[in-house]
């Protein structure tokens, strides 16, 4: 083959190497190859401070107002399914009761908590500090895809909005996640079904304490994402449909207390170690995440309006 | 032809570059705000993989290994990635060397310079594959995500499959695209 092309016998340094078409010159391979290596290294090095954070965040600043506009144009062509399944009023009626629902369920799901710390607690210094929360409302614009095995989405609110990372992420039926970095109008979060999310979990009946496990599967397609609670008091068995609420970090990072997760749907117990591991139900359908909030310290400057813990706008 | 280097594979010239990193930009846009609302699974087909083959498709192994290593680039670091950067540069670069070593006259073989079916099908199946495995093993390498290997093989190969699916309508538009640019002549 190579006698039908002379001009490739001489490649650049004026040898005799020819080269056969569609084959790269090997000095540029291996310093593509070389180049996502040091890339990897430099960014798993960094750690938290990873000098790959900066490229993310310009990246991000250019592709966010992309992301959001595709997303606002996109949102009426994706209303057109609901359109044609039913009539207007349904669609509506279905909404508002589904609003309605959540928010009862998440009254439901606080309720034993609330009795118990109200017990627990004495004095107004407590009831004031967990009357609840201002919150940032924002919507989900980008989300991650499956083959990066990690549960992460992009919002529409960044550090105009007064957000930074590590604040609790939640939707109006419960805990979603935390935000992982933020950009000035968008940020990522990761999503407490992320196989790395670890969060911090309480049982309501009983006040017993654990940790929260991302199983890492999103759980569309007629399946629910579920997630793994593990007691530190092993000897406790939480029963089935018990309410699961975070029990809170040192000032409210990453998460903040009494966010209903979801509910226990089924427990498995080791009889080697004897120790038990219930399977919870998260309240959020991860498959269909639209509108969030993200918890903020009241009265944060923000370029939108701030819901108020009493539930007035700001 | 007069900056074409080989007889069988047509060169990158200005206009085409230009449009390759355009249409480039477009995908990563495409894939992260627009396809996930068809996922299957949360599987999301992969647009950047499927520009990155019709190049390696058209023009060889060389520039498809510069576009991968490009595209992946920007796939590890727009908004909600969230894994070590360099991963799907990595991954996206083996695939194009993968798709341009296709290139030639397996390449060229149907009408108006375009691969067969057969071949173009074969050739994203294939660096599909390679591309989400790589992805993959270069996580387990790095620790990056905890899942089974099960749950792993069953997302490649979904990810396979909508990558055909998906690639079968846009490969040809991208080979059209950069042959409408520039005519080549037609192979003899």
């Amino acid at each position: 083959m190579t006698d039908l092309m002379p001009r490739e016998r001489l490649n650049r340094r004026g040898s005799l190497e020819p080269r056969a078409p569609g084959t790269p010159r090997r000095s540029r391979a291996v310093s593509l190859v070389l180049a996502c290596l040091v890339l990897m290294t430099l960014d798993l090095v960094g750690g938290e401070s990873s000098p790959v954070d900066a490229a993310r965040r310009l990246v991000g600043e250019a592709y966010a107002p992309v992301e959001a506009g595709v997303d606002a144009v996109l949102g009426p062509v994706l209303a057109v399914s609901g359109w044609f399944r039913t009539q207007d009023s349904l669609t509506e009626d279905v909404a508002r009761l589904e609003a309605e629902n959540d928010r009862l369920r998440g009254d439901l799901a606080t309720v034993d908590y609330e009795r118990n710390r109200l017990e627990e607690y004495d004095g107004l210094t407590a009831a004031a500090e967990q009357i609840g929360y201002a919150l940032v409302p924002a919507r989900v614009i980008g989300i991650g895809p499956a083959q990066t095995f990690s549960r992460t989405v992009t919002i529409d609110a960044g550090t105009d909005a007064g957000l930074r990372p590590d604040l609790t992420v939640v939707s109006a039926a419960g805990l979603v996640g935390r935000v992982i970095r933020v950009t000035s109008s968008s940020a990522t979060v990761l999503l407490v079904i992320d196989a790395d999310s670890t969060v911090g979990g309480r049982v309501g009946s009983s006040m017993k304490i654990g940790f929260l496990h991302g199983r890492g599967d999103l759980g569309d397609f007629g399946r629910t994402g579920r997630l793994d609670l593990e007691l530190v008091d092993q000897t406790t068995v939480p029963a089935r449909g018990d309410a699961v609420v975070t029990w809170g970090s040192e000032d409210g990072a990453p998460y903040v207390s009494g966010v209903p997760v979801g509910t226990v749907r089924s427990v498995y117990s080791s009889v080697r170690d004897s120790t038990q591991r219930a399977v919870i139900a998260p309240y959020v359908d991860f498959g269909a995440l639209d509108l969030v909030g993200v918890v903020v310290p009241s009265g944060t400057a923000s370029d939108r309006a701030v819901v108020e813990p009493d539930g007035t706008l700001r | 032809m007069s900056q074409t280097t080989s007889g069988l594979t047509p060169g990158i010239t200005t206009p085409r570059a230009a449009a390759a990193v355009w249409v480039l930009l477009m995908a990563v846009v495409l894939q992260v705000s627009v396809l996930p609302h068809l996922a299957f699974r949360g599987v999301v087909a992969d647009v950047v993989l499927l520009v990155v083959v019709a190049v390696g498709l058209r023009h060889g192994s060389e520039p498809a290994m510069v576009l991968g290593f490009a595209g992946g680039l920007l796939l590890d670091l727009v908004p909600p990635a969230d894994h070590v950067a360099g991963r799907w540069a990595l991954a996206l670069l083996v695939a194009g060397y993968v798709a341009g070593r296709v290139s030639g006259r397996a390449g060229r073989a149907g009408r108006a310079g375009s691969p067969r079916w057969p071949v173009l099908l074969g050739t994203v199946a294939a660096c599909s594959f390679v591309a989400s495995s790589l992805f993959a093993v270069s996580g387990m390498v790095l620790r990056d995500p905890l899942v089974g290997v099960p749950a792993l093989l069953e997302t490649v190969l979904v990810a396979v499959l909508s990558d055909v699916l998906l690639g079968a309508l846009l490969v040809p538009l991208v080979l059209a695209l950069d042959q409408r640019l520039e005519p080549d002549r037609l192979p003899a």
